[in-house]
């Protein structure tokens, strides 16, 4: 075994301080996901870094009336219960979606309120990370006229959003956020957003996997810091083992 | 200072050169594979290895297989595989359902495929500076003939002058992994990120839509599969232990014919 020479010193010496400062900046521009920590922490920095430096503006696909599905498909859910079963018998006018955390003005919203805010209609694909997918017309208003409604703090840098079903919550960062493509849907290829698929609302993140686009939505919270939430790790997909980031 | 103005080593000195061979003081063996040929080889080794036991995970959530944008249980697949599925529901004729192992087998399946594609790019950039694959993996003019594919077809043992020098069937095999293959694996592999698709709707488009992409996918990663099973197959039927010790100590004994 050769002695480590000088060269090799400073050239292993440069490639940690190196690998250190490009960690301090990723940190520091929000290029590194809350579930970075543990055994496959580098894999989804460097996925989720690249991700944002390079599609940060991107739009997702959105495709010709044609190709809609003629057969969707929506996983089952766990049952939903009575309180969801009232609300759907009542035609979810009593269906409310609060908005908090860092914001001027927290509110809460009805399907109504929601209805009379600009609409944007778009032709997506939901991708199950299974594999199979279905492309479906969503109609919603963009999250970011709701964020701009509430006035959301500009040191937001997360949403969360959470299901009527306990324990299903997700977040995503302002570039997903303040994305155009980034709806809360409440129509689907032309009627209601049907309760399998999520109705009466549903976020879409069209750039990401479909399990970022929680059915029943009844909380949105505007945070700087996603530690506070659950285990810290962002939202429930990686207490679970997925990750937190799916825009892969 | 004057005596180390001499420069940095040079790239092309880490490449095999006969004339390298050891002193005869030493036991008799001659370098066979580079310091970097080496270490990308068993690195991108177990991370095929890795991609392969979580790609095959994450297609047990949906051993279905479509053609075109679209694709789900409600919809008829181009084929389907036999084996019980990760997911209630998928039909798959079993009366069980496998447990879900996709949460970490994803995880694994990216980070591999980011070590994958990082080794793979600093073995051909080296490989180019390096003259890697002008001399050792472009078949030698005249070299390539139906005998010799023949030959190599049918598991022949390697002659004692493979042990140095890759013969002409060896070396189609590796620059089709190594060019076609794996940017294939790699675009296929990527034309499913939605993200990605995002910035470069093309890398799917071309393919025929996401779920042609998924097929693709799954037909490349096949023929690297069979890829490999030829490959040890071959390493075996030629030595396993000298050829694998040259790949690890990047020495080949001379006397490998008889191993």
């Amino acid at each position: 075994m050769s002695k480590l020479s000088r060269r090799q010193m400073i050239g292993a010496g440069l490639g940690i301080s190196g690998l250190a400062a490009a960690a301090k900046l990723a940190t520091r521009y929000g290029l590194v996901p809350p579930d970075s920590g543990g055994l496959y922490g580098p894999g989804e920095t460097l996925t989720y870094a690249t991700q944002r430096l390079l599609t940060r503006h991107s739009l997702a696909r959105e495709f010709d009336r044609s190709q809609v599905s003629k057969h969707p498909f929506a996983n089952p859910v766990d049952p939903l219960g009575d309180a969801f079963q009232r609300s759907q018998t009542g035609g979810f006018t009593e269906w409310r979606v609060t908005v908090d955390g860092m914001v001027a003005n927290p509110a809460s919203f009805s399907v109504a309120d929601l209805r009379l805010m600009p609409a944007r209609s778009q032709i997506t694909s939901v991708q199950c990370e299974e594999g199979w997918n279905y492309i479906a017309e969503w109609i919603g208003v963009p999250l970011a006229h709701v964020l701009d409604a509430v006035g959301a703090l500009p040191q937001a840098r997360y949403v969360v959003y959470r299901s009527f079903q306990p324990d299903w919550w997700e977040s995503m960062d302002m570039a997903d956020a303040l994305h155009p493509q980034t709806i809360v849907a409440y129509g689907m290829n032309g009627g209601e957003l049907p309760v399998g698929f999520g109705g009466p609302l549903r976020l879409r993140v069209p750039r990401q996997l479909g399990y970022k686009s929680v059915k029943y939505i009844v909380r949105l919270t505007v945070t700087d810091n996603l530690k506070k939430f659950g285990k810290g790790l962002g939202s429930s997909s990686p207490e679970g083992g997925y990750a937190w980031y799916a825009g892969i | 200072m004057g005596k180390d103005l001499k420069g940095p080593p040079s790239l092309a000195g880490l490449m095999y050169n006969p004339q390298m061979a050891d002193s005869p003081t030493s036991r008799v063996s001659i370098p066979r594979h580079a310091l970097l040929v080496r270490a990308t080889h068993w690195i991108s080794a177990a991370a095929f290895a890795a991609l392969l036991v979580t790609g095959i995970e994450i297609l047990i959530s949906h051993p279905r297989f479509y053609w075109g944008e679209a694709g789900n249980v409600r919809m008829t697949p181009l084929f389907q595989f036999p084996v019980p599925s990760s997911r209630s529901s998928v039909p798959t004729g079993y009366r069980y359902v496998l447990p879900d192992q996709n949460g970490w087998s994803r995880y694994l399946h990216f980070q591999s495929a980011w070590l994958v594609v990082l080794t793979g790019l600093l073995y051909v950039a080296w490989g180019m500076a390096a003259g890697h694959f002008r001399g050792n993996l472009v078949p030698k003019r005249g070299s390539v003939s139906w005998d010799a594919i023949a030959a190599h077809l049918r598991f022949r043992r390697p002659g004692p002058e493979e042990a140095w020098v890759y013969n002409p069937v060896q070396r189609i095999a590796y620059l089709l992994v190594i060019f076609v293959l794996f940017p294939l694996v790699v675009w296929t592999g990527l034309a499913m990120s939605p993200g990605f698709v995002s910035a470069l709707p093309a890398a799917v488009t071309l393919l025929g839509g996401q779920q042609s992409a998924r097929t693709l996918h799954l037909f490349v990663s096949a023929v690297l599969v069979l890829f490999a099973l030829v490959h040890v197959a071959m390493v075996i039927l030629a030595g396993f232990r000298c050829r694998v010790g040259a790949m690890i100590t990047g020495r080949a004994a001379s006397s490998m014919e008889d191993a």
